[in-house]
This record gives C-alpha cells, sequence and structure tokens, in this order.
C-alpha cells in the first residue's frame, strides 16, 4: 500500500488539447508515492462542491515532483471548470494517490495491449509510458478532436486510433480496432465507459487474453471508509464479505473476471 | 490547560470529539492520517448481525451545503468486526462506540448479545442503537419514528446490553423530543442526534433520479442548524447526555453542539474533504477553552439556556 497525502498542491501549468479538454500539471509530493493506473482526489474551492473529483493519474514525474492529469470539463459551473480556469501557481486541495494501479510487474515482458474510450484514455497514457512504449495502445475518440496521440507516439508506443465518426482511424470503437488489426497479446489493460469495458472484457475472453479494467464510480472519502463507491465482486470480497469492492480502495483497476460490469 | 475530559453514562473519555458513524469506517482506512489516540472515541460503521450488501449504486451525490448518501448500512456482519476491527481498535488509547443496526428486534438484539460476551465486552465502550437509518425499507426508521416502537427497543436492548446505550435518532420526525422522551422512559443512558435528513436530487439532463435508491440521507454543514435546534430541544427535555452530530466540520460547530447541550460531538462528513477534521477540532476546542479562560470543557455543555 502507497503512502498518501492530504495537501495543498500548486499549479504549475494548464493547457487546453481540445475543447473542454484539459492537460494539467501540479507539483505535488503525491508524486514521490504514485503509480500508473491510480488517481488523485482533486477539491474544488467553491464551497457548494465538497465532494472530490476523483482524476487518474496521467503522468509521473517524480524528479520535479509532478504530477499530471488531463481530464474533460463536464458542464457549465461544475468543479471540473473551476478547475480549467486554474493558471499556473494556483492552490489545489488533492488527496492522493489513490487506489491500486495496473499490475504492471506482474506482466513484465509480455505482450500487451492498452485501450483507452474517450476520457479513459489519459491514464493509458501513463501505463504505456511505464511499459516504456513496448505495448500496442489502441485509443478510440468520438471524432476528429483526438488529444495524447503524440504523447503515446512519443512513447514508443504502436498506436491504432478509432474514432466513433470514422474521421480518424479505424471507424467504431476500440475493439473494432483491435479486431481490424488483428491484435494478439497476453494481456489488456483498459479504461474507459462502462459499455466499452464491458465489450473488452467479453473480447479479451474470446481471445484468451488476460484483462484488467479501471472503474468509475461516485466517491465521497476516496479510501475505502464510506462505502460509496462500490462494484459488484463475482465473488464474495474479503474485506466486504458480500459481492462488493470499493472502487476507490481495492480497484479502480480490477480483474475483468472478477467483476460484475 | 483546559481539562477536555467529559463523562458519558458512567464512561471517561479524554475528549469529547468522536467520529460519526459510516464516515469512518472502523478507523483503519482514516488512521493513515489520523493519530487515533487523539480522539475521544471511535464510532464504527453500522453493524449488523450478518453481512449486509447495502444498495446499489450511485449511492452518494453531491449537494449544495453537504451530500446525499444512500450506502443502505453495508457492513460485513459481527463476526468479521469482532475479529477485524475490534482487535485493530484496541491498539488506541481511544474509547470505542460500536453503531448496531438490524432489521428486526432479533437482529439488534443478536449483536448485542453477541457484544456483551466475556471475550469482547470490554473493548466496547457504549453501544449507539441505529434506529434511524433512512436508507433500508425495514429496520433502521421504521424502529425511530413513533415514541412506543422506540421505548420497547430500548427496554429489549438494555436487558441484553453490558455496555451503556446510546439511541441514535432521526430528525426526520415530527417531533424529535417525544422520540427522545421515550428513549429515556426505555432506559436508554443517551441518546445521540442526528442521523440524516431524507433528501433526494434529481438529474435534469437524464431527468432521473441520482441516487439508485432515489431519496437519500443529507448530511454535512447544510444541515448543521437544524442538528443545533434539535440537540437544544432534546437536552431541555430529557435529563440524559446526548452526543451531537450533523455538519460538524470545525471546533466552532462543535462548540455550538455542546452549548446547545451535548456532551460529546461527532464529526462525520468533513472527514471526506478534510481527512484530518476530526483531531482540528479536538485542537481548536482546546484552543477556545484556553482563549476564554475556561478551565473545563464541562462549564460548556448546555452552557446556553
Ligand atoms: C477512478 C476515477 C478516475 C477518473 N479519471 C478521470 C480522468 O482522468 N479524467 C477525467 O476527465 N475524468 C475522470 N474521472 C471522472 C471524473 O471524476 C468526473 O468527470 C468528475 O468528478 C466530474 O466532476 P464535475 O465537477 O465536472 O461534475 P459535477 O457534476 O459537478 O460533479 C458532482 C459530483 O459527482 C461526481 N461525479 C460526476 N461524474 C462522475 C464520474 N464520471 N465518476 C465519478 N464521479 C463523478 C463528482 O466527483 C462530484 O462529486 C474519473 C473518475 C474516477 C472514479
Ligand atoms: C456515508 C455515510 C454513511 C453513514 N452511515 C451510518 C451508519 O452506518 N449508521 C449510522 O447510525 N449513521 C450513519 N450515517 C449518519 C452519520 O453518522 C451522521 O449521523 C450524519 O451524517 C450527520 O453528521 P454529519 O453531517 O457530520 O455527517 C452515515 C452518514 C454518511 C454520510
Ligand atoms: S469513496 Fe469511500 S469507500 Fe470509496
Amino acid at each position: 500500500m502507497s503512502k498518501k497525502v492530504f495537501e495543498v498542491a500548486s499549479v504549475v501549468a494548464q493547457e487546453q488539447l481540445q475543447p473542454g479538454i484539459f492537460d494539467l500539471r501540479l507539483k505535488t509530493e503525491a508524486a514521490q508515492y504514485a503509480v500508473p493506473g491510480q488517481f488523485l482526489n482533486l477539491y474544488p474551492k467553491n464551497e457548494t462542491k465538497r465532494l472530490p473529483r476523483p482524476i487518474s493519474i496521467c503522468g509521473i514525474d517524480k524528479e520535479n515532483n509532478e504530477l499530471r492529469l488531463v481530464y474533460r470539463v463536464t458542464k457549465e459551473g461544475s468543479g471540473t471548470q473551476e478547475f480549467s480556469s486554474y493558471q499556473p501557481g494556483e492552490e489545489i486541495k488533492i488527496l492522493g494517490p489513490l487506489g491500486n494501479g495496473f499490475p504492471l510487474d506482474e506482466f513484465a515482458g509480455k505482450k500487451v495491449i492498452v485501450m483507452g474510450g474517450g476520457i479513459g484514455i489519459p491514464p493509458m497514457l501513463g501505463i504505456a509510458s511505464a511499459l516504456k512504449g513496448n505495448c500496442v495502445a489502441v485509443m478510440g475518440y468520438r471524432d476528429k478532436n483526438a488529444f495524447l496521440t503524440e504523447d503515446f507516439q512519443q512513447v514508443g508506443a504502436q498506436l491504432i486510433l478509432t474514432s466513433d465518426d470514422g474521421s480518424i482511424g479505424v471507424r467504431g470503437n476500440v475493439i473494432d480496432g483491435a479486431k481490424e488489426h488483428q491484435l494478439k497479446a497476453d494481456v489488456i489493460f483498459a479504461c474507459g465507459p462502462t459499455p466499452m469495458l464491458r465489450g473488452i472484457k467479453t473480447y479479451a475472453k474470446e481471445e484468451n487474453m488476460e484483462c484488467y479494467i479501471s472503474l468509475e464510480e461516485r466517491m465521497a472519502c476516496g479510501i475505502g471508509a464510506c462505502l460509496g463507491c462500490v462494484c459488484q465482486s463475482k465473488d464474495v470480497d474479503n474485506h466486504s464479505k458480500v459481492h462488493n469492492k470499493r472502487v476507490c480502495k481495492d480497484g479502480p483497476v480490477f480483474l475483468a473476471e472478477e467483476v460484475d460490469l | 490547560m483546559a481539562s477536555l475530559k467529559v463523562n458519558f453514562a458512567g464512561v471517561e473519555f479524554q475528549n469529547p470529539i468522536t467520529t460519526a458513524s459510516g464516515t469512518f469506517g472502523s478507523g483503519m482506512e482514516y488512521s493513515e492520517f489520523v493519530d487515533l489516540n487523539k480522539l475521544g472515541a471511535v464510532t464504527t460503521k453500522g453493524v449488523a448481525d450478518h453481512p449486509w450488501p447495502g444498495n446499489p449504486t450511485p449511492r452518494v451525490a453531491e449537494v449544495k451545503g453537504g451530500m446525499l448518501n444512500a450506502i443502505g448500512l453495508q457492513n460485513p456482519g459481527i463476526d468479521t468486526f469482532i475479529e477485524r476491527d475490534l482487535p485493530f481498535l484496541q491498539k488506541f488509547d481511544t474509547k470505542v462506540i460500536v453503531n448496531v443496526c438490524g432489521h428486526s428486534e432479533d437482529e439488534y438484539l443478536n449483536v448485542v448479545r453477541r457484544l456483551a460476551k466475556d471475550d469482547v465486552k470490554d473493548m466496547v465502550n457504549l453501544l449507539e442503537i441505529n434506529i434511524s437509518c433512512p436508507n433500508v425499507k425495514e429496520g433502521g426508521i421504521s424502529f425511530g419514528t413513533n415514541p412506543k416502537g422506540v421505548e420497547e427497543i430500548t427496554k429489549a436492548i438494555k436487558k441484553e446490553a453490558v455496555q451503556p446505550v446510546v439511541m441514535k435518532l432521526s430528525p426526520n420526525v415530527t417531533s424529535i423530543t417525544e422520540i427522545a422522551k421515550a428513549a429515556e422512559a426505555g432506559g436508554a443512558d443517551g441518546v445521540s442526534l442526528i442521523n440524516t435528513i431524507t433528501g433526494m436530487k434529481i438529474d435534469i439532463e437524464r431527468q432521473s433520479f441520482v441516487l439508485a435508491n432515489k431519496t437519500g440521507g443529507m448530511s454535512g454543514p447544510g444541515v448543521h442548524p437544524v442538528a443545533v435546534r434539535m440537540v437544544y430541544e432534546v437536552a431541555n427535555a430529557v435529563s440524559i447526555p446526548i452526543i451531537g452530530m450533523g455538519g460538524v466540520e470545525t471546533a466552532e460547530d462543535a462548540i455550538e453542539m455542546m452549548l446547545a447541550g451535548a456532551t460529546m460531538v461527532s464529526v462525520g462528513t468533513a472527514n471526506f474533504y478534510n481527512p484530518y477534521a476530526t483531531t482540528e477540532v479536538v485542537d481548536g476546542l482546546e484552543a477556545y477553552l484556553n482563549r476564554k479562560n475556561i478551565n473545563d470543557v464541562k462549564n460548556i455543555i448546555g452552557a446556553v439556556r
């Protein structure tokens, strides 16, 4: 279990990648303990918004004590919109790093496919980077407004793009992309909307690949105490003694076979 | 230096601050941040006689002034609680308040009887009986909304319990003082209030409920004035001590609760946005007493009449 910090981090830089998609770099002690696939809870200053915004870690720079987060502004007046207005030097309360991360060591030297859909793409860049580009990255966008594609190429990953409207890469979703390129691997690491993860779970099973997926759920504490964020587990969970696992603590990354989506 | 010690139903606490049930687990997760030795007590998540799965998700929603929750009392059951959580808490110099839930009188009594057995009875300092959870269909709140029922279940629990019994009251009633009096008549050693206030949030884009359970209990700063008022009313209506809670996030909020009549104060939802909230409240309370030249925290309990 990695150490967690609750502190005031400061904004190092922020950039808009595409309409509504922001790339935020924070100076935070949490960088020292972070592993790919974990997330941070960010707290808006607006006091009517007291619950945390969980955002995945997209990049870790231990040397400079920085974490990179890429997030989508969900709507007018939201906490994420508040974050998007922050300039360098702005302070922001954070808790983290939280959750477990992907089991990268277990698959060292194995063939890996990383799949990301929409705002599930940023954490997969962290994975591709930790794998030093030794993976095929299948990234699914809605349309031609893609983001982070250069970053995936920079870390050396073989990049396959898909888009719902066919404007870039393979038309369809990431599974269509994987099928089109007849990808084979030992394991799939994936993050994205639940319907996509459901599809990937089935696909991995058909293709006899192991599969790890990162889930989302509404959170309050972020550390496993409130039981707000549970998902359904196939077996009785050892901590809860029921068919529930905590996304914030036991996850967000689960063996796909372990959870019911 | 002011004394922070309080006596609640015959039990000595090093200070009046505890955690609100369900917001702090059994202390394990928060112990990464908080020195549990600094708390008056840890109040644990509601525990039943067998594991409960709780409600479907989404279980939590943000609202102005706090949050709604409909966890539905998910808990691993008393056996796991005794094997895992109670021994963990014994490592700290703090008292333990065990919050108990059930679907029926028998289920409450099964937990109370188990905690009365020799192997564990000394590990538990108080029982807090949740007869006020708005998120479960049977049990919970249905016990806590009519005075007759409250008196009966209190009596039944008092017969079996070896620890002092605190009945946790719901604000979702016409008269909380009637319920408090019923608990007192049933032999309760104290009452705690408030549990959450039933609320609802609707997603206007999806035109549906945010919580899978449709309704959820509201907690957080927005409920604090309601809680202070209810603590004040109950303090005037009964002579048993009160654990006050509802929206306490700072020492000032806790002091208000005590001035209104609470002997102890729980910090709940605030933990979610400040993991250090509990110990900051303890420190702030001490600073207040010193600043006001009050040498004993007991002097502020119910001081505003
Ligand atoms: C483990 C995890 C990792 C995530 N990583 C990213 C990421 O890297 N980039 C990104 O853009 N988004 C990510 N999300 C989703 C992100 O947390 C939500 O989009 C964000 O919380 C919405 O906040 P808001 O202020 O815009 O919306 P509001 O509607 O104001 O939020 C209200 C409340 O609902 C919660 N909420 C709303 N949508 C979600 C959601 N989808 N998941 C969880 N809670 C939600 C908020 O946290 C807040 O408490 C992640 C979610 C989880 C659980
Ligand atoms: C997520 C959550 C879970 C809760 N679980 C319980 C519980 O198991 N038993 C109980 O008696 N009260 C439970 N409560 C109610 C709190 O103990 C407390 O009475 C209420 O939240 C008001 O205090 P607050 O505003 O400081 O949170 C829960 C509250 C929250 C927010
Ligand atoms: S958010 Fe509290 S248990 Fe996960």
